[in-house]
C-alpha cells in the first residue's frame, strides 16, 4: 500500500534522529507534564470518536485513560491529540504523543522498521462481509459468483481476491473511491456482498436504510490485529501499556469489576490479590503504585466493561466479542498472569 | 373672391399630454422582453436555465425545508424505519452537535470566553469596516493589538510564567532598539527625540504585551488540541487575513525593489511558497518539522498551519498587489518624485492608495480563496468545522442516510454566508473608490 511506504519513509527518517531513550523516560516525562498525551483517532465509531460536548470515547480512548488512571489515578488527565493515519507514527516518533491509541495495525515492517513497539493487541479485526439476510447466505464459503461492493485501491480488494483464489470461488467486484460510496451502491442493491474490516461492517451497517436486514457473516478473512504502539527504546513505558490492558483482561477473568473493585481487594483468591496489589510489589516494578490496576479498573472498568459499553451489547455497535473474547471462551483475548 | 372660410386662429396653448408607451413597451412585460426573450438566442437561454432552475430548486428546498427534520433526539427521528422521515435534511443533528461544531472540544466550563472572542471580533470588524463608525483610527489600534492580545489571553488562559531570564534578555533587548534608533537618527542628522519617542513606543507595546500575556488572570489554561469547530476555522482565517494584506504588501514592494539582496529574497520566498501546494505546506509543518526540531522543543500544533496558512497566503497576495503597482502609469512615479517625495511617503500617499484599489477584486478573491482553504487544516489533525462535522458524521447514535448531506449542508451554508458577505462588502468599497473614474 502506497500509504505504508510513506509511512515507512517516514520512519527511516525518524530512525535516523530519535534519539535513545533512557529508561523511564515517558514515564517521568508524562509524570512531570502532569498528562498522558494520547494520539487518538479523527473519528471512528465506537474506538474513538468526539460525543456531542466535544469528549473523546471509545474502545482506543478507554485504554488511553486508563493509562492515565494508573499513573495519577485520574483517567481525566489525558490529552488527545486527532491525528490522520499519515502523521500518527511520526508523532510518536517525534514525542509529540506518548501513547498512539488509534487502532494501528500491528505489522512486522512497522515494528521492526518504524522505530515502534506494540506492547499489546487490544482489539482483533479482519475483513469480513455484510450480505442481506434474504439472500439466504449463512457463510462466506456460500458466496461463490457474488457480487461484491468493496473501496477501491485498499488492502480490502487484494484479501478478497486472495480468499476467492484460494476457495477456487468466482466472484465479481464493484469497486467505488470511497467507503461513503461503495455502501451506498451496497445499500441501492448494486452488490450481494460488503467487504471492510469487522469493526467497520458494524458502524456501516447502523446507517443502512433497513439495519435488521442485513447480517455480517462470521468469517473473518484477514488479520489486522489493532493495539497501541509507543516508541521503541524505552521498554519501562511499553510495560505500563501492556500491564494497563493485561489488568483489564485479568479484571475480566477473575470476574472484577468497577462495581466490586473495592471488595474484591479482600478477597482470598491469591491471582486477585497480586493484581489488586494487596500481595507482592507488582506495581512497583513497573515505576508505578502497587494498587495501580484497581485504578484502572475503578475509573475505566475491565475489559468486558470497556468492550461492552463502546462497541458490545451496551452500544449502538452491537459488534460481537468473537475473537475479542477470553481465552476461556474460545477468543484470542489472554491475560498473562501477575505473578 | 376669396372662398377661404374665416375659420377662428388657433395656437395651442399647452403641449399635448404625451400618451403612455404602447402596453407591449412598458412595465414587466417589456422588461421580459427586452432582458429575457430579446432575440432567439436569449430566448433558448431563458428557457434552459428556467429548466434548470424548476429542476434544481424546488427539491433542494423540499430537501433542505419541506420534508427536513427539525427535531430529535438521536437517529430514529431521520430513519424511515423507526418512524422517522429521511427524505428531509436531519437538521436535529445539527442542533444536537450545534456546540461541538462552534467549540470543538474546548472545556465546557470555559466556552464563555471563545464567546467573548466571537464577540470582541464582530466588533473589531464592524469598527473598521463600517465607514461611519467613530475613531476607526482607535479601531485600528483595537484590531491589531489590543484584540490579538485580550484573545490569546482569554483563549489560551494566558499565564505564561515567563523566566527571570526572559525579563532580562527583554530589558536588554529594548535598551538595544532604542539605542538602534538613536544612532539611526544620529546618522541621519535629525533630531533625537522623535527616535527616541518611536523606539521606546516601539518596545512599550512589545513589553505590555509580554506582561498581559505573563500575568495570572486567574483563567484555566485551555490547550490548543482541544480548540475546533467554528472557532479554529475563524481563528486561521482571521490570522490568514490579517497577516497576509501587510505582509503581502511589503513583498511586493520587496519584489520590485532596485536593492538586489530584498528582491531577491522576496522573489524566492514569493516563488518558492506559490510553487508548493498549500497542502504540502501544512503537511510539512505538521508532520515533517518535529523530525528535525530537537526533541524537547515542540511548536504548538495549531501554530504550525497558522503559521503555514498566513505565510502561503502572503505569498499570493504579494503577487496580487504586485499586480496593482504594475499598472500604474510612471508618470505617477515621477509626478511623486518631482514633488520631492521620499520613497516610504511617495508610497505610501502617492502609489499603494492608487494601485491597492485597482486590486481590490484581487485582494477579495485572495481572502475568500483562504478562508475556504482553512478547512485543508482538517487533514493534519486539526478540528476545523469541516473536520468537527465528519468526526460528528460517523457517531452511531445519529447513523441516518441523510446525515452526511446535512453536515455538508451546514457547513456549504456557513462558508457561503461569510464569502459572500466579503464579496458583497468589496463591491460596496470597489464603488465608493471608483467614484471618481465613472463615466
Amino acid at each position: 500500500m502506497k500509504k505504508a511506504l510513506v509511512s515507512i519513509a517516514f520512519g527511516l527518517t525518524a530512525s535516523l534522529f530519535a534519539t535513545g531513550a533512557s529508561a523511564q523516560a515517558t514515564l517521568n516525562s508524562v509524570k512531570q507534564k502532569g498528562f498522558l498525551t494520547c494520539g487518538s483517532n479523527t473519528g471512528l465509531a465506537g474506538f474513538g470518536q468526539p460525543d456531542a460536548q466535544g469528549s473523546w470515547t471509545g474502545l482506543d480512548v478507554d485504554l488511553c485513560r486508563a493509562i492515565a488512571a494508573a499513573i495519577f489515578d485520574d483517567p481525566t488527565k489525558v490529552r488527545y491529540i486527532p491525528l490522520a493515519a499519515k502523521d500518527r507514527f511520526t508523532a510518536l516518533q517525534s514525542g509529540e504523543v506518548d501513547v498512539l491509541s488509534r487502532n494501528s495495525t500491528a505489522t512486522m515492517s512497522r515494528d521492526t522498521q518504524l522505530g515502534l513497539d506494540f506492547p499489546v493487541i487490544n482489539y482483533f479485526d479482519g475483513q469480513g462481509f455484510m450480505v442481506r439476510k434474504k439472500l439466504g447466505v449463512s457463510s462466506a464459503k456460500e458466496l461463490n459468483g457474488a457480487s461484491i461492493c468493496t473501496q477501491q485501491g485498499t488492502t480490502t480488494e487484494l484479501n478478497l481476491a486472495d480468499y476467492f483464489r484460494a476457495n477456487n470461488m468466482k466472484y465479481e467486484v464493484v469497486a467505488f473511491a470511497t467507503s461513503d460510496e461503495t455502501f451506498k451502491a451496497y445499500d441501492a442493491g448494486r452488490c450481494d456482498a460488503f467487504t471492510t474490516d469487522a469493526s467497520g461492517l458494524y458502524a456501516e451497517r447502523l446507517r443502512a436504510s433497513a439495519p435488521d436486514d442485513h447480517i455480517v457473516l462470521p468469517e473473518i478473512i484477514s488479520k489486522e490485529p489493532l493495539g497501541p504502539a509507543v516508541r521503541h527504546g524505552d521498554s519501562n513505558w511499553g510495560d505500563i501499556v501492556r500491564w494497563t490492558h493485561m489488568a483489564m483482561l485479568n479484571a475480566e477473568e477473575l470476574g472484577v469489576t468497577k462495581a466490586n473493585v473495592d471488595q474484591m481487594k479482600t478477597s482470598d483468591n491469591p491471582e486477585i490479590k497480586r493484581l489488586l496489589g494487596t500481595e507482592g510489589k507488582f506495581g512497583e516494578a513497573i515505576g508505578l503504585p502497587n494498587d495501580w490496576a484497581v485504578r484502572v479498573i475503578k475509573h475505566v472498568g475491565n475489559y468486558a466493561e470497556s468492550f461492552e459499553k463502546n462497541v458490545g451489547e451496551g452500544s449502538r455497535l452491537k459488534i460481537k466479542r468473537g475473537q475479542n473474547a477470553l481465552w476461556t471462551k474460545g477468543g484470542l483475548q489472554y491475560g498473562i498472569p501477575v505473578r | 373672391m376669396s372662398t377661404a372660410v374665416d375659420m377662428p386662429r388657433f395656437v395651442r396653448a399647452r403641449q399635448v399630454e404625451a400618451l403612455p408607451p404602447p402596453n407591449l413597451a412598458r412595465g414587466p412585460i417589456a422588461w421580459v422582453r427586452e432582458n429575457l426573450f430579446s432575440g432567439p438566442f436569449n430566448t433558448i437561454l431563458t428557457l434552459v436555465v428556467f429548466f434548470l432552475l424548476y429542476v434544481s430548486v424546488p427539491p433542494l428546498m423540499k430537501f433542505l425545508f419541506i420534508d427536513a427534520v427539525w427535531t430529535g433526539t438521536d437517529r430514529a427521528a431521520c430513519r424511515a424505519d423507526t418512524g422517522g422521515s429521511e427524505s428531509g435534511a436531519c437538521w436535529a443533528f445539527i442542533w444536537d452537535k450545534l456546540n461541538y461544531f462552534i467549540y470543538g472540544s474546548y472545556t465546557i466550563s470555559e466556552r464563555w470566553r471563545v464567546n467573548i472572542f466571537f464577540i470582541l471580533l464582530a466588533v473589531g470588524v464592524v469598527w473598521l469596516l463600517w465607514l461611519k463608525a467613530p475613531r476607526r483610527d482607535l479601531g485600528a489600534v483595537y484590531f491589531f493589538w489590543v484584540f490579538p492580545v485580550v484573545s490569546y489571553v482569554l483563549l489560551t488562559g494566558g499565564n505564561e510564567s515567563f523566566s527571570g531570564r526572559f525579563w532580562i534578555g527583554f530589558a536588554i533587548f529594548g535598551a538595544l532598539v532604542i539605542a538602534l534608533f538613536a544612532f539611526v537618527a544620529a546618522l541621519l542628522k535629525a533630531s533625537l527625540r522623535p527616535a527616541l519617542i518611536l523606539g521606546g513606543g516601539i518596545v512599550a507595546v512589545i513589553g505590555i504585551t509580554l506582561a498581559l500575556v505573563d500575568l495570572d488572570f486567574g483563567l484555566a489554561h485551555v490547550p490548543t488540541s482541544l480548540w475546533g469547530g467554528v472557532l479554529v476555522t475563524l481563528l486561521v482565517a482571521t490570522v490568514g487575513i490579517v497577516v497576509s494584506l501587510p505582509f503581502g504588501i511589503v513583498l511586493a514592494l520587496g519584489r520590485r525593489s532596485k536593492l538586489p539582496i530584498v528582491r531577491m529574497a522576496a522573489v524566492i520566498f514569493i516563488e518558492f511558497v506559490r510553487g508548493v501546494p498549500l497542502i504540502t505546506v501544512l503537511i510539512m509543518a505538521n508532520t515533517m518539522l518535529p523530525l528535525f526540531l530537537p526533541g524537547d522543543m515542540t511548536v504548538d500544533r495549531l501554530l504550525r498551519p497558522l503559521i503555514g496558512t498566513a505565510l502561503f497566503a502572503s505569498a499570493y497576495m504579494a503577487e496580487v498587489v504586485r499586480g496593482g503597482l504594475q499598472a500604474m502609469p510612471k508618470g505617477q512615479y515621477e509626478g511623486a518624485m518631482s514633488l520631492g517625495l521620499n520613497y516610504p511617503q511617495m508610497m505610501s500617499l502617492i502609489i499603494l492608495p492608487q494601485a491597492l484599489r485597482i486590486v481590490i477584486p484581487g485582494i477579495v478573491n485572495t481572502f475568500i480563496g483562504l478562508f475556504k482553504d482553512t478547512s485543508l487544516v482538517a487533514i493534519v489533525g486539526i478540528f476545523d468545522l469541516v473536520k468537527t462535522i465528519e468526526a460528528s458524521r460517523i457517531d452511531p447514535a445519529w447513523a441516518a442516510p441523510t446525515i452526511g448531506i446535512t453536515g455538508y449542508a451546514f457547513a456549504a451554508l456557513f462558508y457561503f454566508v461569510f464569502c459572500f458577505g466579503m464579496s458583497r462588502y468589496s463591491l460596496g468599497v470597489e464603488r465608493r473608490l471608483a467614484a471618481g473614474q465613472k463615466r
